[in-house]
């Protein structure tokens, strides 16, 4: 199976139903607010990147797949005590990416997902990083081989969550 | 021009969006000293998110209350058995510390410490976090319709937890104290060192502010210091966990929290703390004559023989309180028994109850002894107890009514008269102390309101008096006629 495409007749382009499109999402947000507190190593699980990613990925439409990411990132940080935006900022160059790339890669791929989504993982925490140092002045630690680890970890879910998500899609 | 934009188009949206994101975020930064305004959206996701957390708390909490009340309920005989001995424990425990306490409170009035309780609490469910490991953000059940506000202190029985960041409606936001935007003012248990807590990025609780030649033990405990406003001092922090050598001039010093910040389930909002200016003035005015008075080896009194109501603890033998004679004022005075009774238990519990070596009794009329009677529960072991309940009188007078004062006292030295009596919870709850006792008398020499309440012999104890110091004691022991204490005491 070819990971690229080379034209857009190949391209499928899904869509998903208002329940989904708004439920998933919040969800998403809702486990993430609510998980960590009975299970604290859930903390390195990031839920809404992964269904920004998912719904980017799915879309294969760029804008569609930033105000995603946007939106969710806005609510992920209005839960939290940090200035609104941080999050939302990360999100939204994830979301542009994904969808960016659902466009070209193949993204229905096992593999390809858990790279994809490591991938994603990673440059989400360093925009989240040098946003939150550079404009908030947040004390923050960079560890390499623990963003790997949680991106792998990240990852791995992301893999099972998008086999889950795809029963949801609609084709255009 | 078009060519380009429908070109570029996805991009510059990205790159608009991005602006505003940035724009706003400036903004905020901007405005972080003005932290009062909540934000919209803020509002908005919480309240999509968390009355779904707080259905699924009350499925949960709905599910195991079912499960533990009435299935599981093996063991329960067993543990209530254990709890019982456990309170009995405790009761011993709380007369001693209610005497320590006491005695923190007379030396607190007689520095003129403002003194600040918790006198009021809060209890609220966690139902949820902000679920980034970047903000330690917890979610309780309560808001502003409980009467929540922004910088209230949370604690749990362990420790403190937090302060309340933003107030909605129902429910509030909690900055943990190991969040990095977080601040406490602390202080070393036993070194006194005082020093900032501040939260770091991965969780961690540090003191900061040591200076790198403090001594540190680990171990040591840490408490609130009360400097930042927002935690009366005093509560518990923590312990310190590790002590290193900072890059600066400053120790690195790791806290263990008190409480367990990653599973708290329950927590109490402090809505009320209370701060008052212990008086001293009466405690300080306390004459040297008076003290020598209390110190020297006296020749008691010729025992009294007491009333038969007092001696079955009859409530109106037991208010007949007097004025020490030679005051030339003595009134009779009607006090509530039972009152009386528990706050005198309280407050002069048999264990610590000095044995009055050497105070000099004063003299007393009809129906003192019953007010002693109550005041002396107990105290069946006590050398200096010459007489059935007088001595303890004597020992608890205030100075203007031992015989040394009295003397010169031309006006009436108030008794119990006008002196309500505390009751039982306001000694014992650590938010009510005996300072804010409600005096009430008028007289000259009045009771100190910074001192224990009145006993029924309408005196008072003082921190010189409650704890006399160890000298022989010259007067004759007689049995005391008193009925071993118990913990309900007399009514």
């Amino acid at each position: 199976m070819p990971i690229t495409y080379t034209s857009e007749e190949q391209i499928e382009v899904y869509r998903f139903s208002v329940p989904v499109t708004v439920g998933v999402p919040l969800l998403a947000l809702f486990l993430q607010a609510f998980l960590p507190r009975r299970f604290p190593f859930l903390a390195y699980i990031d839920l809404p990147l992964l269904v920004t990613i998912f719904f980017a990925m799915a879309r294969r439409n760029p804008i569609s797949g930033l105000l995603t990411g946007a939106v969710i990132g806005l609510v992920q940080d209005s839960l939290g005590g940090h200035p609104i935006g941080l999050y939302g900022i990360a999100k939204t160059v994830v979301g542009f990416g994904a969808s960016s790339l659902g466009v070209k890669l193949d993204v229905e791929n096992a593999g390809a997902r858990l790279l994809l989504t490591l991938g994603f993982y990673l440059v989400h925490g360093v925009v989240y990083f040098t946003v939150a140092r550079g404009m908030v002045n947040m004390t923050l630690n960079w560890s390499w081989g623990w963003s790997v680890l949680a991106g792998l970890a990240n990852a791995m879910l992301g893999v099972v969550l998008f086999w889950f998500l795809d029963k949801f899609k609609q084709r255009t | 021009m078009e060519s380009i934009l429908g070109r570029y188009r996805n991009l510059i949206i990205l790159v608009g969006v991005l602006f505003l994101q940035v724009l706003g975020l400036a903004v905020q930064v901007k405005r972080s000293a003005d932290a009062e305004n909540t934000r919209l959206i803020r509002i908005w996701a919480v309240s999509a998110i968390t009355p779904l957390e707080r259905g699924l708390v009350w499925v949960q909490n709905g599910a195991g209350s079912l499960w533990h009340n009435y299935f599981y309920l093996r063991g329960v005989r067993a543990e209530n058995r254990q709890l019982k001995e456990q309170i009995e424990q405790m009761r011993l425990e709380q007369v001693r510390l209610s005497e320590d306490a006491a005695q923190a409170h007379r030396l607190q009035a007689l520095l003129a410490f403002k003194e600040q309780f918790v006198s009021k609490t809060v209890a609220a469910q966690v139902i949820g976090s902000s679920g980034s490991d970047s903000s330690r953000i917890l979610y309780i059940d309560k808001g502003e319709n409980d009467g929540l506000a922004r910088d209230m202190a949370v604690v749990t029985a362990d420790g403190i937890v937090g302060k309340v960041l933003q107030v909605f409606p129902s429910v509030s936001q909690v900055l943990l104290i190991n969040d990095q935007s977080s601040g406490v003012g602390a202080i070393l248990e036993k070194s006194r060192l005082q020093g900032v807590l501040k939260g770091t990025a991965n969780g961690e609780v540090m003191l900061e502010r040591l200076m790198s030649d403090e001594q540190v033990q680990t171990g040591e405990t840490v408490l609130t210091s009360g400097g930042d406003q927002i935690f009366p001092k005093g509560l518990p922090v923590g312990t310190v966990a590790h002590v290193g050598g900072g890059k600066s001039l400053f120790l690195n010093v790791r806290i263990r929290p008190a409480a367990n910040l990653s599973k708290l389930e329950e927590v109490l909002v402090v809505t009320e703390k209370q701060e008052r200016q212990a008086t001293a003035e009466d405690t300080v005015r306390m004459r040297a004559a008076d003290i020598l008075a209390q110190r020297l080896p006296s020749v008691p009194e010729k025992p009294a023989t007491p009333e038969p109501n007092a001696a079955l603890g009859n409530p109106a033998g037991a208010a007949n309180a007097t004025a020490p004679a030679g005051s030339g004022a003595a009134k009779p005075v009607t006090v509530p028994g039972p009152q009386l009774g528990i706050a005198n238990k309280v407050q002069n519990p048999p264990a610590t109850k000095p044995n009055g070596a050497g105070i000099p009794p004063t003299a007393k009329a009809p129906g003192a002894s019953a007010a002693t009677s109550i005041h002396e529960v107990g105290n069946t072991s006590t050398p200096g107890a010459t007489v059935p309940g007088e001595p303890v009188k004597s020992r608890v007078s205030k100075p203007a009514a031992s015989p040394a004062s009295a003397a010169g006292t031309t006006g009436a030295p108030k008794t119990a008269a006008g002196t309500t009596p505390p009751r039982a919870s306001e000694v014992s709850k650590p938010g009510a102390s005996p300072a804010s006792a409600p005096a009430g008398t008028t007289g000259t020499p009045k009771t100190a309101p910074g001192t224990k309440p009145p006993n029924a012999s309408g005196t008072k104890p003082s921190g010189s008096q409650t704890k006399p110091p160890a000298m022989p004691n010259p007067a004759p022991t007689q049995p005391n006629p008193q009925p071993p204490a118990n913990d309900d005491g007399p009514h």
